[in-house]
């Protein structure tokens, strides 16, 4: 084997959440480390090497225009860019901003909004540049991100599925809630990958993983209505941390 | 001849002795689940069901009936055909690598309180997945299975108009009817199997008396009168062949979220894709065989992108296959009658429904 690959963590407007999740994997990183060269992780070493770096994995959203130019930049120094999280793939709960105005918060929050240089939406890298692969969920899941790496170490497909979350209740053998116990849940229209926690514990899905690759929102918002869902409920709990994602609609594309 | 039953506990504990790991119903989170079972007291004695499209509550039943719910969450593939099965691994070696076969799975199970929606679809999937020498067939060649006659269908239940039920079998090693009265239940038992019949000789049973024979048979039999659901009688491939460009498959996928909780809860639904894990150090890989459905989109990925993009094709899919094709592929239907997918559909969507419109449809055009 030739030179053990370089991975470089970046980090946007986030919360560090998803880059702990990464240092979560304590078994695992340290055998990570021993196959990887990690070239740039403010979250763990200051140490940094320069670039180019085999895969980048990038946190956060992009909201200044200095995070303009600095996505684009990693991603010409990057062989494969990974977005990790709600934040770099959907823009993140601060992505609200898109739909407010964000020259009344600059003006409510600091008190010299001037020094401010701040873009007036929150937006994915993929809206920057093109990502090779997308780790959702807030956090990310680290089991999916251990195997991620893996995968990418010995040259497979990462395990990314695309279908529902229900999937995953049913091969867990979790009683669906919704049909049980009438509690609303957002499992059908959002993306495996959490390993059906949230139902598991008996809450409802809340979609942190974003829409599936497929969804039909319109008829689950009917039957959330049935399970007496408020509007204002419904509005805010797909107004959390996808709130891009399933505005925008992962809807059929075709027929 | 029929053999009268005081207790289950004998018999759970006889099949214990046996070395079977004993599966059967149980309550847990809200429904009666399938699970392993140390004693006959964990059975849902007293517990009954109210299911209908898109819901199902547990309620508390004026006798002791163990066996007075339908089909719930889960079937018995969890078990024969579980959500995630081991398929072999490699590892590295000096030269190059090393693939060992899964060792063999040598649970025995024995399965108490299979229906007869149940049962034919256990025997469904024996046509699919019973061939080679795999996990599935090894499990199912092992298997003990007591059956049990329904005697109280849900409102989701249809399997009169299938023809699988509401008596059990043929292909159970003992079968019962329960027969409640209050607090007391029996069991009458009918004997399938020797090895049936050579579990029954160690349990304390008697004669069963003709007039409860008869008042089994008479419950079993109004079992199927109070069924509201049904399906269209026969073979209906025709009606699936001839529906391809049918406009109900809109009116379907305007409702439907392609979530796929009907295939997971399907007794009968088989489909897989494998998943490939690996190391750290990039020493050892393993492949698993997992449950998947034609509703997800990547199910029909093939070189370029998936061929069934749209919910329209991919409930066509699903209604197609299940009601049509596999009696082109297997010989029958792939629809025992089990209401699992009417009811554990989040969005309430029903299979019979669904197949009426597509026959009022055809009829009209
Ligand atoms: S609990 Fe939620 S995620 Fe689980 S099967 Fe029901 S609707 Fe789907
Ligand atoms: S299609 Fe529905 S009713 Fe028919 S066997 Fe499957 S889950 Fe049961
Ligand atoms: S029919 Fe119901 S359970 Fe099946 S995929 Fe559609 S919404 Fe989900």
């Amino acid at each position: 084997m030739g030179t053990a690959p370089t991975l470089a963590v970046w980090k946007f407007a986030s919360c560090d959440g998803c880059q702990l999740s990464l240092l979560d994997c304590e078994d695992e990183l340290l055998a990570i480390a021993g196959r990887i060269r990690i070239a740039h992780f403010p979250e763990a070493s200051r140490a940094t090497v320069e670039g180019p770096y085999d895969v980048s994995l990038v946190e956060g959203s992009v909201t200044t225009p200095g995070d303009v130019a600095r996505i684009h930049r990693i991603r010409e120094q990057s062989r494969l860019l990974v977005a990790i999280g709600a934040c770099a793939t959907a823009g993140g709960i601060q992505a609200l901003r898109n739909f407010a105005d964000a020259d009344q918060f600059r003006s409510v929050v600091y008190a010299r909004p001037e020094y401010l240089s701040t873009l007036d939406t929150s937006t994915p890298a993929s809206a920057h540049v093109p990502v090779d692969l997308e780790l959702h969920g807030c956090p990310i899941d680290r089991r999916q991100l251990v195997d991620t790496l893996t995968a990418l170490l010995a040259g497979r497909k990462p395990d990314l599925p695309g279908h529902s979350v229900c999937f995953e209740c049913k091969a867990r053998g979790t009683t669906c809630i919704t049909v049980a116990r009438g509690v609303p849940c957002l499992g059908p229209v959002t993306r495996a990958g959490c390993g059906a926690l949230c139902p598991a514990y008996g809450r409802g899905c809340f979609g942190c993983f974003g829409p599936a690759a497929v969804t039909n929102t319109p008829a689950l918002v009917d039957r959330l209505r049935e399970l007496d869902m408020t509007e204002t409920d419904i509005g805010r709990v797909f107004r959390t941390f996808n709130v891009l994602a399933f505005a925008g609609g992962g809807d059929d594309p075709s027929q | 001849m029929s053999t009268l039953l005081r207790s289950l506990g004998p018999l759970v504990r006889a099949l214990h002795g046996q070395g079977y790991r004993v599966v059967g119903p149980t309550v847990r989170d809200g429904a009666i689940v399938l699970a392993e079972l140390d004693r006959a007291d964990a059975l849902p004695y007293g517990w009954g069901v109210e299911a209908a499209p898109g819901r199902y509550r547990l309620h508390r039943r004026a006798d002791a009936a163990a066996f007075g719910h339908a089909a719930g969450p889960q079937s018995w593939k969890a078990f024969l055909h579980p959500p995630r099965s081991p398929q072999w691994t490699a590892d590295r070696t000096a030269d190059g690598f090393t693939v060992t076969e899964a060792p063999p799975d040598s649970t025995r199970y024995a399965f108490l309180g299979v229906r007869g929606c149940d049962l034919r679809a256990i025997a469904v999937q024996d046509r699919v997945l019973g061939g080679a020498d795999g996990g599935y067939a090894r499990r199912r060649r092992e298997l003990f299975i007591v059956a049990v006659s329904c005697t109280e269908p849900a409102d989701t239940c249809f399997c009169a108009s299938t023809g699988c039920g509401p008596a059990a079998g043929p292909g159970y090693d003992l079968g019962l009817t329960e027969l409640v009265d209050g607090d007391r239940v029996r069991y009458l038992v009918e004997v399938g199997t020797p090895a049936g019949l050579e579990l029954l000789t160690q349990l304390p049973t008697e004669p069963a008396p003709v007039d409860l024979v008869e008042e089994a048979a008479a419950a079993v039999a109004a079992a199927a009168t109070k069924m509201s659901r049904a399906l269209p009688e026969g073979d209906l491939r025709d009606l699936l062949a001839g529906s391809h460009d049918a406009a109900r498959w809109d009116d379907v996928a305007a409702r439907c979220l392609s979530c796929g909780n009907c295939t997971m809860v399907c007794p009968t639904c088989f489909c897989t894709t494998v998943e490939d894990v690996t190391d750290v150090a990039g020493e050892h890989a393993e492949r698993w065989l997992r449950w998947d459905s034609c509703f997800d989109l990547d199910f029909s990925y093939l070189h370029g992108g998936p061929v069934r993009t749209s919910t329209r094709s991919r409930y066509r899919q699903w209604l197609t296959h299940k009601l049509g094709t596999w009696h082109d592929q297997f010989g029958e239907s792939g629809c025992v009658g089990c209401g699992r997918c009417i009811a554990w559909c989040p969005v309430g969507i029903d299979i019979t429904e669904e197949t009426r419109a597509l026959v009022t449809e055809a009829e009209e055009a």
